[in-house]
């Protein structure tokens, strides 16, 4: 067990250490990645633990990056403290909502309804009032993380910014896992390996999903306020199906189900993207073409390339 | 004859004009052991799946310790004492053997709020599942993953599966479906001693083990109960020979 | 009274021309088991050709032929080359595979013909205003629009009802490995079907650039209400697509009218209704 801690705690401390090299636009870029890294993880509970694969789900990480932006007001800064839980309380709202109708059904009815839900809340981002339409909304001042007169950080520094995100990123990783070998957790897994046998036993499946929906979509929510943290300026974009598809994408490319997939996921699309762009305007076709032969020939995904490396290298056993 | 624990009456399903399940009266009680047999299309497994609600009837009630479970969803029912095995097995095939029958356990005490805790230390769920392993035979095996085991011992797992859940009526579909001699006598004499302390409604096509197990059998004819009664009765009985008895079954 | 028949008909026409995008989606689905997120790329692509091929030749008609016969080379192609590997392959799969379908295509596009927003115009044959009433006129070609979408449905409806291939199609639909086992070419079917889907959804395109312009979104913007048809409407469905196709004209044109700010939400409420009614859709098969 401990050997196959060694790479993800080697690969974490190599991370903490990064910022001391300097480079601000890689200490905010790597923080990004971070933060969808958050993201990716509360997209697996529901793909890769569940089963439920949800076309929709940038929809709660728009609205915690939205609740903040409403928050703040125009010249001050928002209690951190005060508006993170509300962000994540209003996100985990939605996706309860949300979910009492989604989750009346199933399969490719799961999928399309998920996303017709995100453009909903697209709409109401993009065309009313209270999104400040296509043009988005600043957060003009970052959140205070002030408790009783004591400030353990300033958002207002990339680096300050850098471990806050890197905590927030190791905690959700292992409330998941923590999460995953409770018996609520293994219920999840349950489902998605035989959800008529679930029912058959006596869990009341749909109860179970509506819980992981919701806190995946808490989480989610959690994500997208630390991306209006960060980049201190929200727009309709985050709640886009482009979005929700990235997401996705990132778990998926990453690894569906497995531990890590979704980290390496989110670092590997955003280092594709990078790569892409560098070379051509047009890096979404090679992303495109990517993604076919992926899966096409690569059905696990990286996360099972991975492993069969691994494999290959230290001989047996060991899942990541 | 005892109290009967699960009882259905006038049970009718309908598929567009066709009735697969047409006024049916059955009764389980605890300590019994009742057959269900037909030839192929009889109708079997729809009554099967109405009584665990997999389907909902069209017309009639089902009447579970006094109160009409007809309108309950399959996971009400599993959690009132009714416990049910498939003929087409479907356990976990990527966990081991003893998580399948963990899980199954774990459904008489979910627990959903213990986040931190590890759910395979549990010792209940645990207790509770070991029982059923050991029951069915399969203690020997708890670590195997489960997709690995052979079709016999599979149709182990899926009755402890049931099994682990401590119901008090057991549907059995056809347990001994594709067993091999050895394993179908072990079946057998385990369905014999769960007899005593549950309900059981036995859908078999082994006759040999319907007539050495049950209590009372019923025999169905497109949709339809054709006769039910004592086994020597059905033996007896005429009709019964004319329309499935003659026929050899595989 | 006027108004409300133009927002009639407008509705109806939108309705129509949804039909005929969802209806490829939908038969695609129920029959091949794919769910093809690229879908709503084919009707952008339609209508960047009768952009494109209407420049070259100087005639919508002769663009919109080009463009039909283009589109089932395509559709065979992309069957050919990449759906046929998906039938065994999951939900998940196939949603990914088609995402990336989607990023090639709004690419390609815009290598091949730009990112810029195009007006096609109206052939003259169909120019011109038709008088409703007193006061109010209603442009021909919309009307020339509907009365296409409809003769088409139809035409779906005598192929899928009254035809060996629509026998096979049905059959199919319910039991895919019987067909095979009976003999029947299920593969070549199959493509057909794939190569019916993209011409109707290319032609849809097509059809409708004179009236609501060429521009890069268009694919995203009717795939997510093609979803929508098909929620409400039942996977599988033609029937439904067509019910749901011009309840969602209506719910969306006289949304506008009537609450505009609102009225990209209307659409998805009456989704929500539907769902907490019936969830497998109004018309599911089976």
């Amino acid at each position: 067990m401990l050997r196959s801690l060694v790479l993800p705690l080697g690969a974490l401390a190599l991370v903490a250490l990064f910022p001391m090299s300097g480079a601000t636009f890689y200490v905010e870029l790597t923080t990004k990645i971070m933060i969808m890294a958050i993201f990716a993880l509360s997209l697996d509970l529901l793909v890769g633990w569940t089963g439920l694969v949800s076309f929709g789900h940038a929809a709660y990480f728009g609205v915690g990056a939205y609740t903040l932006a409403l928050l703040t007001p125009k010249a001050a800064a928002a209690g951190l403290w005060t508006s993170l839980a509300l962000a994540i309380g209003i996100a985990a709202l939605c996706a309860l909502v949300v979910g009492v109708f989604v989750l009346r059904t199933r399969g490719i009815y799961f999928i399309m309804v998920t996303l017709a839900f995100a453009q909903m809340f697209y709409f109401v981002f993009h065309d009313t009032k209270v999104g400040g339409g296509s043009d988005g909304r600043y957060v003009n001042v970052k959140p205070d993380a002030s408790i009783a007169g004591f400030t353990p950080f300033d958002l207002d520094k990339p680096v300050h910014v850098f471990y806050v995100v890197l905590v927030v990123l190791v905690l959700v990783f292992v409330f998941l896992q923590l999460l995953l070998r409770s018996p609520f957790g293994r219920a999840l897994q349950g489902i998605r390996a035989n959800e008529q046998r679930m029912r058959a036993l006596g869990f009341p499946v749909t109860r179970y999903k509506l819980a992981a929906f919701t806190i995946a979509g808490a989480l989610a929510g959690l994500a997208g306020y630390l991306l209006a943290a960060q980049t201190g300026f929200v727009n309709p974009e985050l709640v886009s199906w482009h979005q929700s598809g990235d997401v996705l994408l990132m778990v998926i490319l990453g690894g569906a189900g497995t531990p890590y997939g979704p980290i390496v996921g989110a670092f590997a699309l955003t280092l594709l993207h990078e790569l892409f762009s560098t070379f051509t305007r047009h890096w979404q076709l090679w992303l495109g073409i990517a993604i076919v032969l992926i899966v096409l020939f690569m059905p696990g995904g990286l996360a099972h390339v991975v492993r069969r490396v691994r494999r290959g290298l230290f001989g047996g056993g060991g899942d990541g | 004859m005892a109290e009967p624990i699960l009882s259905a009456t006038g049970l009718t399903r309908r598929f567009g004009g066709l009735a697969a399940c047409d006024g049916v009266a059955i009764a389980l009680a605890r300590g019994q052991l009742h057959a269900l047999v037909g030839p192929n299309g009889a109708g079997k497994s729809t009554l099967i799946n109405l009584l665990s609600g997999d389907l909902k009837p069209s017309a009639g009630s089902i009447g579970y310790k006094g109160t009409d479970i007809a309108r309950l969803t399959p996971d009400r029912r599993a959690r009132l004492g009714i416990g049910r095995s498939y003929q087409k097995t479907n356990i976990f095939p990527a966990f081991s053997v003893l998580e399948n029958a963990r899980l199954a356990a774990q459904s008489r005490d979910p627990r959903p709020l213990a986040v931190f805790a590890d759910a395979s230390r549990d010792p209940h769920s645990r207790a509770r599942a070991l029982r059923g392993l050991e029951l069915a035979g399969l203690a020997a095996s708890v670590e195997r993953i489960a997709g690995a085991l052979s079709h016999g011992e599979q149709r182990q797992l899926e009755i402890a599966m049931v099994l682990a859940t401590e119901p008090e009526v057991l549907l059995l579909d056809e347990p001994l479906a594709g067993m091999g001699a050895d394993e179908s006598a072990r079946m057998v004499a385990l369905l014999e001693r769960l007899t005593s302390t549950h309900a059981i409604l036995l859908v078999e096509h082994d006759m040999d083990a319907v007539f050495a197990l049950a209590d009372v059998i019923t025999v169905m004819v497109n949709g339809q109960v054709l006769e039910s009664g004592a086994p020597a009765q059905i033996r007896a009985s005429v009709e019964v020979q004319r329309a499935y008895l003659g026929h050899d079954d595989a | 009274m006027d108004i409300v028949a133009i927002q009639l008909l407008n509705a109806v026409q939108y309705g129509l021309l949804l039909f005929l995008v969802a209806s490829g989606l939908t038969l695609i689905f129920g029959i091949m088991g794919i769910i093809n997120l690229a879908h709503g790329s084919f009707y952008m692509l339609g209508a960047y050709m009768a952009f494109s091929l209407a420049s070259l030749t100087g005639s919508l008609a002769v663009a919109m032929v080009l463009g039909v016969v283009l589109s089932v080379v395509l559709g065979l192609f992309l069957e050919w080359a990449l759906f046929s590997h998906l039938y065994k392959r999951d939900h998940l799969e196939q949603v990914l595979l088609t995402y990336g379908l989607i990023l090639i295509f709004e690419e390609l596009r815009s290598l091949i013909v730009g990112n810029d927003v195009h007006g096609v115009t109206v052939p003259a044959l169909f120019g011109g205003s038709v008088a409703l009433g007193d006061t109010m006129t209603y442009p021909v070609y919309r009307l020339v629009m509907s009365a296409v979408c409809l003769a088409i449905a139809a035409g779906l409806y005598v192929l899928i009802q009254r035809t060996r291939l629509g026998m096979t199609i049905r059959a199919g639909a319910s039991n895919r490995e019987m067909v095979g086992v009976l003999g029947v070419n299920v593969n070549l079917v199959f493509r057909i079907v794939f190569a019916l889907g993209v011409a109707l959804a290319a032609f849809a395109g097509m059809l409708a650039a004179p009236v609501s312009s060429v521009y890069p979104g268009m694919g995203q913007q009717v795939l997510i209400i093609c979803f929508v048809v098909v929620v409400i409407g039942g996977i599988g469905s033609v029937w439904g697509a067509l019910v749901a196709s011009l309840l969602i004209g209506l719910v969306d044109t006289f949304g506008k009218v009537l609450v505009p700010e609102y009225a990209g939400v209307a659409v998805y409420l009456l989704m929500a209704a539907i769902l907490l009614w019936r969830p497998e859709g109004l018309f599911r098969r089976g």
